[in-house]
């Protein structure tokens, strides 16, 4: 599991460390790999940068999307049980 | 004879303001009460239901409770936090882009190489490397 944003890798430092996750944060400053996902929100951000919109992925060992989760709302996001679900259908 | 405090009033308020300010540091942390914000909208109910007991004393009992001014405004701004709450959870948090341009399952997961909070540039491949799968999390972030 690995989360994506485009925040800096000492944003996300903080992040972690305020929080406690234990999970690879990745920094997508140029929101390169948001785009390629389809997950882009363009002017989303804080002076009206692009950013992710919220979104959640399962990619199987063979590089294949499994499973997707996309919101319609930033307070709503997926929950564990139901991704533990989509990791037991692989 | 003195007019005591309308205490009531007060601490409608102040109830309302816990379920405000509640919600980001402490109920959106748990899923059941942050998809539906019902701890909060509970809360905002028995803040709203001291000030209406807290006005409608001063206004039925002038002579023993004061507070019609002070409660009436309390009641009032009440309104408009709870007001900004609800359109903050029903309209706002749901201006996001439409999902139709996210890939879909059975499509390839570009691969890609980012750095992680080390600096370390970290590839896709490697995270799928002797494992049945990886799950991606995008999220807005703290720009």
């Amino acid at each position: 599991m690995v989360a994506i944003s485009v925040d800096s890798p000492a944003e996300s430092q903080k992040l972690c460390q305020s929080r406690g996750y234990t999970f690879p944060f990745l920094s997508d400053p140029g929101a390169e790999t948001i785009r390629q996902y389809g997950v882009l929100h363009p002017k989303g951000g804080e002076g009206g940068k692009d950013i992710a919109r919220p979104a959640e992925f399962l990619v199987d060992a063979a590089g294949t999307i499994r499973w997707v989760n996309l919101t319609d709302d930033i307070r709503v996001r997926a929950r564990p049980e139901s991704v533990l679900a989509a990791i037991d259908r692989l | 004879m003195k007019r005591r405090r309308n205490i009531l009033s007060w601490a409608g308020f102040a109830v309302v303001l816990v379920a405000l300010v509640s919600y980001i540091p402490f109920f959106a942390l748990f899923p059941a009460t942050r998809d539906v914000p019902w701890a909060n909208y509970l809360l905002f109910l028995i803040g709203g239901a001291l000030i209406a007991a807290g006005v409608r004393r001063a206004f039925r009992d002038p002579g023993h409770y004061r507070g019609k001014v002070a409660g009436s405004i309390l009641g009032g701004l009440s309104a408009l936090l709870i007001a900004l709450f609800v359109v903050s959870v029903t309209y706002y948090s749901k201006q996001i882009p439409s999902a139709a341009t996210a890939l879909s399952v059975s499509r390839k997961a570009p691969p890609f190489v980012l750095a992680d909070t080390a600096g370390n540039e970290i590839s896709s491949a490697a995270l799928l490397r002797d494992r049945r799968g990886l799950v991606l999390i995008f999220y807005r972030g703290y720009w």
